[in-house]
Parts: structure tokens; C-alpha cells; sequence
């Protein structure tokens, strides 16, 4: 393993290069002066101050909080009795069922907005302009995510044979699900929607084509103040960014939690 | 019994099926029946397709969507292949360590992307300016936003997602194939052309056809970086559905119907490499 040093400059210059764009944001969210010179003159929270005591900012948190908390609520109690049902009495549907939850990764956001704004700008049900219609195409835009989060718990735990043992025990099937099943799949659905979660307040064009108007999302209100104040909006990128990495965080560890649980079973068995 | 499980099941998938199909069934079933309509919205017929694909202001969306994807896809697997490589050879720690970053920084993408580009190379940009200290005003050679602009910020977002997806396939050489083939008086170069590169290639195939579609469906960086100056298919789809002037639904829904081909054509591709993929290694 000669020319090892060749492989620890290339590492190091990737690490530069994924990392160069975000640490200039954050530069430029600290800097007070900052327009000839290499590094910023001087440094300031000013704009983090600006930015949390924007009452328009808060409320564009609020919003993206409450469109993706019911999103991925809706996602997490009906995709988890559905994928249960399917895998347990269903397994024919199963391959069906899957080929369904890639349909969201072939469909950019340009064009599933285009039907969604087709179907409820008029007719029976008007949603356009509503949360309502951003929810919806929220909960699809998730599907993938929660699914194979679903369903490889469900193949870790081996839910058949607990749903027997729960049965022989004298648990109903609903009881068998909700006590025994969820549980013991409740890191992964929470691992599924914490990524899901994280796609979901990066999400710009399907809010700014259905809701935009109306309803302003934190990357709405990042795009509008573009232009406005660089400071203030490097500020957005980096806030937005830390809830990221802490989403991620918290992704780690459940994962690590899960591994290691199963790893327990593996040993107690 | 059974018929208590059948209606038990559907009950279940019932909430499910309901919003699958009224956010995602409808919806496209409505774009693609939208697309076959003349402007008036009663006649039927293939006028948007034809105007889609000949008229060159929108043909030209078409060609530089796919070149814009083609670029940013070579280049951003070229730089995966390289690093992923690099990766193998790290302690277990630094692995992991890049796949977390490489993981974090894929979600870097759309308007904070755009946002931070400008920040570095746009017209009062960090590094546009540092140049001009030294004495070389790249302005006149490099402009963000541009083609030569796009093209960069784009290959930034396919290189972590490349990383992700090509990484774990260099997990299928195993190391005695290289003791076996240097055994047997392999060079480097021989090992990588005969049998590195011949087992990598479904994987690198199959990641080169997402990044194509992820490219292809991009909107939000372009559209922060250029608005809608810039030709590029989803930036003509925005403004036909939604745009200041004139909206154009069924001719936006032809384009949408088109992209939307293109898409699931990447990944039929992607399917069916992963899947000779994974026999090859049974």
C-alpha cells in the first residue's frame, strides 16, 4: 500500500471542495464587514439576531413546522398499518405495492406540481392555495422514504413469528400490532420520518408552485430575501443547515440504538 | 375468517389508497390527459407534443436540460469514482466519517445551494474578488450565471449523492481478487481494466442514471441562480403552469409528460443494471 499519500489528498481535497460552500456561508452570516478583502474585517451575530426577532421568519418556521408535522403524521399512521397488512396477509400485493412507492422518485416536483395544480384548481374539490393541497403532495413526496424505512424493520424484527407468538399468547391482532409490532419497529419509522423530515423543509418548488402565494415556507422566505440582505439570508442557510445536522444526529443514534438491539437479540438467541 | 381479514385489510390500505390516489394517481392521470388537449381545452389533439418537441424555444429547453444533465453527471461521477476509491483505502473511521459528510452535504441543494454559490463565485463573490486581487478577473472568463456557472454548481450537488451510491459497489472487489491477480503478474492498470472497471460498471452505470434524473428534475438551483432566464426544461414547465405572462397548462403538462418519460426511462435503466448487479454477485 505505497502511494497512500495520493489517497489522503484526494480525501482532503473533496473534503474542501463538499465543505467550501457552506463554511463561506457561515463566514458571511458572522461577518459584519466583508466586502474587499479575503476574510471578513470583522465579525457579528448581528443577523442571527436580525433573523430570530424576525417575526416573519418565525412564522415561516411555524408553517413548515406544521405543513411537514402533518404530512409526515399522516404518513407514519397510514403507511405503517399498510405496509404491515401487506407484508403480513398481502405478500402478493407486495410487489405492486412497491413498484407504487417509486413512482414519487420518478416525478420532479415541476411535474407533479402541474397535475396537482390541474385537478384542484377546479372541479368537485378546490384545494389550490390551501395547506391542504402541500400536505398532500408532501405525503407522496415521502412515500419512498417511509416505505423501505417500513419495510426492512419489519423484515429486521421478523413480524411474522412475533405476531404468532403474540396471537398463541392470546393478544388480538390489533393488540398484537399496536403492543408488540410498533415498538419494536418504532426506531425505524422514526428513523424514516426524521429523513423524511429533513427532505421536507429543504422542499422549494412544489410550496412555491401550489402554496407560494400564501403560505411562506422557510426556503419561500429564504428565496424572496435573497436579493434583500445577503447577511440575513446566509444566516437562514446555516439555521436551516444546524437543523439538518441535527436531524442527522438523531438519525445516527436511533440507527445505532436499532443495531444495536437487534445485535442483543442476535446474542440472546 | 378470511372474509374478516379481507375487509380488515382493506380498511386498513384504505387512507393510504385514498391519498395515493388523490395526490399522486389523479394528478398525473389529469397532466397526461391535460397534454393531449388542443389551447381551448375540448379538442383532442398532439399539437403540444409537436410544439414541445419542434418549436426551438422549447426544443432547446429539451437539449439543454440533457446537456446540463450529461456534463454534470460525467463530471460529478468522474470526481465519485475517484474519491470513493480514496475512501477504501482510509482507516474504517475516515469511511464512515465521508459517508456521513457526503450523506449531510446532499442535502445541500436548491436555493441555500444557489445561495452559497454566490457567495463564492458570483459578481462581488468571495473568490471573484480574491482573483481580481491577484490580478485575474475571472468574471471575464467565468460567469455563475451562465451555462459555465450552472454546469459547476450542479456538478457540486450530483458529487455527494454520486459518493453515496457508488461507494458501497467498490465493497464487491474483494481484496484477494488483487492478491490473485498480482499473483499471477497483473499490473495495477490490468487489474482496474479487466476486472476492477468490469464489476464496477452496472453500479456505475446504474449511478450515472440517477444523477442524470436527478439533474433532469432539478429546479430550485436554477431558478435561484437564474430565475427564469434561464432555458431549461423544468424552467419552461414553471412558467407555462405558473408564470406572469400567459400560462399554457396543456402545452406545460406535453413538457411535463416528456420529462416525466425521460425520468422513468433513467430509472428503468437503473433497475435493470442493479439488478444484473446483484445476480453477478450471487
Amino acid at each position: 500500500m505505497n502511494k497512500k499519500w495520493i489517497s489522503v489528498l484526494v480525501i482532503a481535497a473533496a473534503l474542501i471542495y463538499l465543505a467550501l460552500p457552506l463554511a463561506a456561508t457561515l463566514m458571511y452570516s458572522i461577518a459584519k464587514e466583508w466586502s474587499h478583502t479575503v476574510l471578513p474585517v470583522s465579525y457579528t451575530l448581528e443577523w442571527y439576531k436580525q433573523l430570530f426577532t424576525d417575526a416573519r421568519f418565525l412564522s415561516a418556521v411555524g408553517r413548515t413546522l406544521t405543513v411537514s408535522g402533518i404530512a409526515l403524521a399522516a404518513s407514519v399512521s397510514t403507511m405503517t398499518v399498510s405496509v404491515f397488512v401487506v407484508y403480513m396477509y398481502l405478500p402478493k400485493l407486495e410487489r405492486y405495492l412497491q413498484a407504487l412507492t417509486m413512482i414519487p422518485f420518478a416525478v420532479p416536483g415541476v411535474v407533479a406540481a402541474v397535475g396537482l395544480i390541474k385537478v384542484y384548481s377546479s372541479g368537485p374539490i378546490v384545494l389550490s392555495g390551501t395547506i391542504w393541497i402541500l400536505v398532500g403532495a408532501y405525503y407522496v413526496l415521502v412515500i419512498p422514504y417511509m416505505y423501505q424505512g417500513i419495510r426492512n424493520s419489519l423484515r429486521t424484527i421478523d413480524a411474522r413469528r412475533l405476531m404468532e407468538a403474540a396471537e398463541i399468547l392470546g393478544a388480538s391482532k390489533i393488540k398484537a400490532f399496536l403492543q408488540v409490532i410498533v415498538p419494536n419497529i418504532m426506531n425505524g419509522i422514526l428513523i424514516s420520518a426524521l429523513l423524511s423530515f429533513s427532505i421536507l423543509i429543504g422542499e422549494f418548488v412544489m410550496a412555491n408552485f401550489l402554496v407560494g402565494g400564501s403560505y411562506e415556507t422557510i426556503q419561500i422566505y429564504l428565496m424572496r430575501r435573497l436579493n434583500e440582505n445577503g447577511h440575513v439570508s446566509s444566516a437562514i442557510v446555516i439555521a436551516y443547515f444546524v437543523i439538518v445536522l441535527i436531524l442527522s444526529g438523531m438519525m445516527l443514534k436511533l440507527g445505532a440504538r436499532f443495531q444495536k438491539n437487534e445485535h442483543n437479540k442476535e446474542n440472546a438467541a | 375468517m378470511n372474509r374478516k381479514i379481507t375487509l380488515f385489510a382493506i380498511a386498513a390500505l384504505l387512507p393510504f389508497a385514498l391519498l395515493v390516489v388523490g395526490f399522486l394517481m389523479l394528478p398525473l392521470i389529469a397532466m397526461i390527459h391535460d397534454s393531449f388537449l388542443a389551447a381551448d381545452g375540448r379538442s383532442y389533439t398532439l399539437e403540444q407534443y409537436l410544439t414541445a418537441l419542434t418549436r426551438p424555444y422549447y426544443s432547446k429547453g429539451i437539449v439543454n436540460s440533457l446537456k446540463i444533465s450529461l456534463y454534470s453527471s460525467v463530471i460529478g461521477i468522474a470526481i465519485a469514482f475517484v474519491v470513493s476509491y480514496a475512501m477504501t483505502r482510509m482507516p474504517k473511521k475516515i469511511q464512515s466519517f465521508m459517508v456521513t459528510f457526503s450523506n449531510l452535504t446532499s442535502n445541500f441543494s436548491g436555493v441555500p445551494l444557489a445561495f452559497a454559490f454566490i457567495i463564492l463565485l458570483g459578481n462581488s463573490g468571495l473568490f471573484t474578488l480574491m482573483f481580481k486581487g491577484w490580478g485575474w478577473n475571472i468574471t471575464e472568463t467565468f460567469n455563475l450565471y451562465s451555462w459555465s456557472g450552472l454546469v459547476f454548481v450542479y456538478v457540486y450537488f450530483q458529487v455527494p449523492l454520486a459518493i453515496l451510491l457508488l461507494y458501497p459497489a467498490y465493497s464487491g472487489i474483494h481484496k484477494q481478487w488483487r492478491e490473485s491477480a498480482a499473483l499471477l503478474g497483473a499490473s495495477n492498470l490490468q487489474f482496474w481494466l479487466r476486472i476492477g472497471i468490469p464489476v464496477l460498471l452496472p453500479s456505475l452505470v446504474g449511478t450515472f442514471s440517477i444523477l442524470i434524473a436527478n439533474a433532469m428534475g432539478a429546479y430550485a438551483t436554477a431558478y435561484a441562480l437564474v430565475g427564469s432566464n434561464y432555458n431549461l426544461m423544468t424552467i419552461r414547465i414553471g412558467s407555462l403552469i405558473a408564470g406572469d405572462v400567459v400560462t399554457q397548462p396543456q402545452l406545460g403538462s406535453a413538457m411535463a409528460v416528456i420529462l416525466g418519460l425521460m425520468m422513468v426511462g433513467a430509472m428503468w435503466i437503473n433497475e435493470r443494471l442493479m439488478r444484473r448487479f446483484r445476480r453477478d454477485l450471487q
